[in-house]
């Protein structure tokens, strides 16, 4: 099995090692069409390896230097105690939703809550309860989207996942309650945390989805997730995910979108706070009239390096897509946007849209941005922008001249940056929710704590920026 | 090769070729065995009477080349290029001549009837014996002694290693350095001949120089390098290439162009590159892979770049700048324009190094037929390039639905005071403008001419007047036939 000429790293070689030695474990409890994806996942792996920065797409975000870390692959699951809510008070203050967790890659839940079918019918749980119960699902889904965009990590993800989240809505299902999904990592030792979710969408159902990647502790440790997202006819999700955690973890985000005929997807990626993110964002257009509304907001400073890896492929007619990113990098952080429109042939009446804007506040912070346009079809209307820039010195000025201390003013500028795509929120409780933590973090009082990240559970005193009204 | 060919330059220059479509392997005598290895390079360089300072550095490029890979990053797709069958060295010869412009191929003809080349000119381009030597040896003695009065030096390749050798030891491959990419690498162990242009502190040049048809070397062969210095205060605008078409039996051309402008010196270079593109079906087509770069070495300093391309199945070329003055400016301007099974990925890179540099992008791709037209650009600004600012605009238009327009750039910034704008859009042609044209009893080809001439027009503007004209009928026949 083994590739004698290819020479592995450290965490290369433990995680072969770890998948020969487990591969029992592994398998158990998996149908065999599981089974036969991690080991076509795992040989791919095997030929790859881990991408590197001198492959195209990891170019500028500098992966290896996790390589050689000695990174656990293998975590037992912590036994249920009580609910993540209460442990971690990561529930938002005024915005109600259904709460499930995961807890170092585990589904994390009382015994026998394992999957769930909700009132109004939606169902969650843990995947691998799940390709039990719904053999016909997985058969159908499970795995079809992972095909395009493939690479080492999304093969380890794919191949040593131990657990991840299973949603489905079904046929003409409106969730009303949106539902919250806490990803939490906290071991002592160094961990590599590979889980894999699958979403399904019915015909014209409806789901809004909070993902939370959050810390507790300051442990290095490297997060690796798949997620296959499928909507069916006219269904329409909402996707946030809210990034804070410490600077000495990793995140892969590898996300991928499947839309049928007049299907919905909103995704709103923010990162507030990461050693090294990267968000893997692939959306294919399958069926006429799909839309996609994809943005992100990234606010980061130390070292803190951000990847936000967009691709929409337009492969039919009449689709529409748009992808807003906006960052702001403070001292040595180092941001990557690298955005891809890829219109097929014959996909015409393409409406495809593309901005980049960033905001570099200190003279070492770096970013790379590259928005690409690839199109094969004649009528399309297809745009894009990136700028790389600094706060706009009239308006600061005029808001000097008010009376606005400097520091207030261009917290307040910086604020009315990101408000383009906070905006977009659709829940009222958790933009206004995201929009404090916003103004936090450019305050720069927002870190990572001891108990907790984002004392989100807390009535919050309402933020406003301290504007000194005898000076006005 | 300039022996030979340095009596009537001129009637070799234009015609660098064979006059049959495709490509057919002039091998006579005076040429290297085919394949590439150190004996091959010795060849040429003994063929050349090059010193031994200058097979040396062709010997380390070639060492250099054999540990490289081709690059497949580009969006072009060709056969693998094997480079041992090439011949790298053909010492040009006399090309066959015709009586009269009857024996030459109608289709060509009736492109320099569109192009509104003169009856004497067409003589010459298409080879045909003339008598009267239309004065090109005095012409090109006239402006000789104009740039020698200027103290401008302005010569072939070869000529200069013999004359200059100090100013191309100084400066060749301080721009484009041999390990810099696998064709140039390929460029600096084999190249042919090339231009070698040196304008002296503060001089203007008087007059536009050109590389085609005017005063310099002639058929440089498929392995061109040009180096233009431009000393302090000085400033020249140099034109490049042949809006005529060219039929070339080399099907692989890798170029370098090497650009220095010192303190406050000015530097315009003009391309228009219209070989041959292969014919309908994508058969055959110059496969040209250039590497073009200048260095804005001094301050205030200023390198421009403006290309039209219509030729070649396979474009790869990035004339890039290199803003390493405080307060340079680098300029980029481009058409290109492909048609059937054309495949183009060209675009810059402006690294901004010096502070308060600026630079500038305007490109437009067109592409029809079958073709893929790519912008790829590069904005770098460096942690000391203070002030930078950069503007890019990469339109692309798409005239019928099996053709791609793509667009590639890639900004890098890594200092916060640095303005950095990209822009880009992709569209169809209007049909409203179509249809007001067709509507006054314009037909179809010649609407879709003028209207991507229109959208062209922010690049043409940038050529010297003499090449304007030229290439916005060269615009309009590239497209012929791309209306379905």
């Amino acid at each position: 099995m083994q590739n004698t000429d290819k020479k592995y790293n450290r965490l290369e070689q433990s995680l072969i090692a770890f998948f020969e030695k487990k591969k029992a474990d592994l398998s158990a409890n998996c149908s065999p069409k599981i089974v036969l994806s991690r080991q076509q996942a795992f040989d791919e792996f095997q030929r790859t390896g881990l991408p590197t920065s001198t492959d195209e797409n990891w170019k500028n975000t500098r992966i290896e230097k996790l390589y050689n870390e000695s990174f656990q692959p293998d975590n037992p699951p912590t036994g249920y105690e009580k609910s993540a809510s209460e442990i971690f008070q990561c529930e938002i203050h005024g915005f109600d939703a259904h709460v499930i967790s995961m807890l170092n890659g585990w589904y994390y839940c009382p015994e026998g809550m394992q999957l769930q079918t909700l009132k109004d019918g939606l169902v969650v749980g843990s995947i691998i309860a799940a390709q039990k119960q719904y053999p016909e699902l997985f058969d159908r889904y499970f795995d079809e989207i992972a095909q395009n965009r493939k690479h080492g990590l999304t093969a380890v993800s794919r191949a040593l996942f131990r657990d991840g989240v299973f949603i489905y809505v079904p046929d003409g299902v409106e969730v009303k309650k949106a539902l919250q999904l806490i990803k939490i990592v906290n071991r002592d030792e160094k961990m590599m945390v590979n889980s894999r979710n699958l979403i399904i969408l019915g015909k014209n159902s409806k789901l809004s989805l909070l993902h939370c990647d959050d810390s507790i502790n300051h442990n290095p440790g490297f997060i690796n997730t798949f997620t296959e997202v499928q909507l069916g006819e006219n269904a329409s999700i909402e996707l946030y995910k809210l990034q804070n955690i410490n600077n000495e973890t990793a995140l892969l985000n590898s996300t991928f979108i499947r839309q049928e005929r007049n299907s919905r997807s909103k995704v709103n990626v923010v990162t507030l706070n990461g050693g090294l993110i990267r968000n893997e964002l692939n959306v294919d257009l399958l069926g006429e009239g799909a839309d996609a509304d994809l943005n992100g907001i990234y606010l980061m400073d130390n070292e803190q390096h951000i990847d936000n890896q967009v691709f929409v492929n337009h492969a039919v007619p009449n689709c529409t897509s748009s992808e807003l990113f906006k960052g702001v990098l403070d001292e040595k952080a180092t941001g990557v946007f690298n955005g891809n429109i890829f219109v097929a042939r014959d996909a015409q009446n393409t409406n495809a849209f593309q901005r980049n804007n960033n905001i570099l506040l200190s003279p070492t912070a770096k970013i790379d941005t590259r928005p690409f346009l690839e199109i094969y079809a004649d009528d399309v209307k297809c745009s894009h922008g990136a700028t790389v820039g600094q706060l706009d010195e009239e308006a600061l000025f005029y808001l000097k001249q008010r009376g606005i201390p400097r520091q207030d003013a261009y917290l307040l500028l910086m604020y009315a940056f990101t408000a383009e795509v906070t905006g977009k929120i659709a829940i009222n409780a958790l933009r206004s929710n995201i929009e404090d933590m916003i103004k936090k973090r450019l305050r720069g009082e927002l870190a990572i704590c001891e108990k907790c990240v984002l004392h989100c559970n807390h009535p919050v005193i309402p933020l406003e920026f301290e504007i000194d009204m005898s000076r006005v | 090769m300039k022996d030979e060919s340095g009596k009537n330059g001129v009637l070799e220059e234009v015609t660098s070729g064979d006059y049959k479509y495709g490509f057919v392997t002039n091998i006579e005598t005076e040429t290297a065995p085919r394949g590439l290895n150190e004996d091959t390079i010795r060849f040429i360089s003994a063929k050349k009477n090059e010193p031994d300072w200058m097979l040396e550095f062709r010997l380390t490029a070639f060492r250099h080349w054999l540990t490289l890979t081709e690059p497949a990053w580009a969006h072009i797709e060709y056969p693998v290029i094997d480079f041992q069958d090439i011949i790298y060295y053909a010492a040009p010869k006399k090309k066959k001549e015709f009586e009269s412009l009857d024996e030459v191929d109608p289709e060509l003809l009736d492109t320099f009837n569109k192009l509104g080349i003169s009856l004497e000119e067409q003589k010459k381009l298409s080879g045909v014996a003339v008598d009267v030597v239309m004065d090109s040896v005095s012409v090109k003695t006239t402006f000789q002694d104009t740039l020698a009065k200027h103290g401008i030096i302005f010569c072939s390749f070869s000529e200069a290693v013999r004359n200059h050798p100090g100013l191309v030891k100084k400066y060749m491959g301080t721009v484009v350095p041999y390990r810099d990419n696998y064709y140039a690498a390929l460029n600096s162990a084999v190249f042919s001949d090339g231009s070698f242009c040196y304008i002296p502190e503060g001089v203007r040049c008087p007059i536009e120089l050109s590389t085609y048809f005017r005063i310099n070397a002639a058929n440089t062969g498929q392995f061109e390098r040009t180096l233009i210095v431009a000393e302090a205060g000085s400033y020249v605008s140099y034109l490049e290439g042949c809006t005529a078409p060219q039929r070339d039996e080399n099907q692989l051309h890798a170029a370098i162009v090497e650009i220095l402008a010192m303190d406050d010196a000015e530097v315009k270079y003009s391309t228009v590159q219209n070989w041959y593109p292969g014919d309908k079906n994508g058969k055959g087509g110059v496969y040209n892979f250039v590497t073009k770069r200048g260095l804005c070495k001094g301050r205030n300093s200023k390198i421009s770049w403006t290309q039209v391309e219509t030729g070649s199945a396979i474009t790869w070329k990035y004339p890039s700048c290199i803003l390493r003055g405080d307060n340079s400016v680098g300029e980029f301007y481009s058409v290109a324009v492909t048609n059937n099974h054309q495949q183009a990925d060209t675009g810059t890179k402006m690294i901004h190094i010096g502070k308060n540099t600026r630079s500038t992008i305007i490109s437009k791709g067109i592409s029809a037929g079958k073709s893929n037209n790519s912008y790829r650009g590069l904005v770098q600004v460096a942690k000391k390039a203070d002030n930078a600012r950069n503007f890019s605009q990469c339109d692309s238009l798409l005239l019928g639905d099996k053709c791609g327009a793509h667009t590639f750039p890639y900004i890098k910034t890594a200092n916060s005071s640095a303005i950095v704008e990209h822009e880009a859009t992709t569209s169809k042609i209007s049909e409203d403008q179509l249809f007001y044209c067709q509507q006054r009893g314009i037909d179809m080809e010649k609407a879709i001419g003028l209207i991507v001439n229109g959208y062209a027009k922010e690049v043409l503007k940038q050529l010297p007047m003499e090449f304007a004209v030229e290439a916005q009928k060269l615009l309009a026949i590239t497209l012929e036939g791309s209306v379905g």
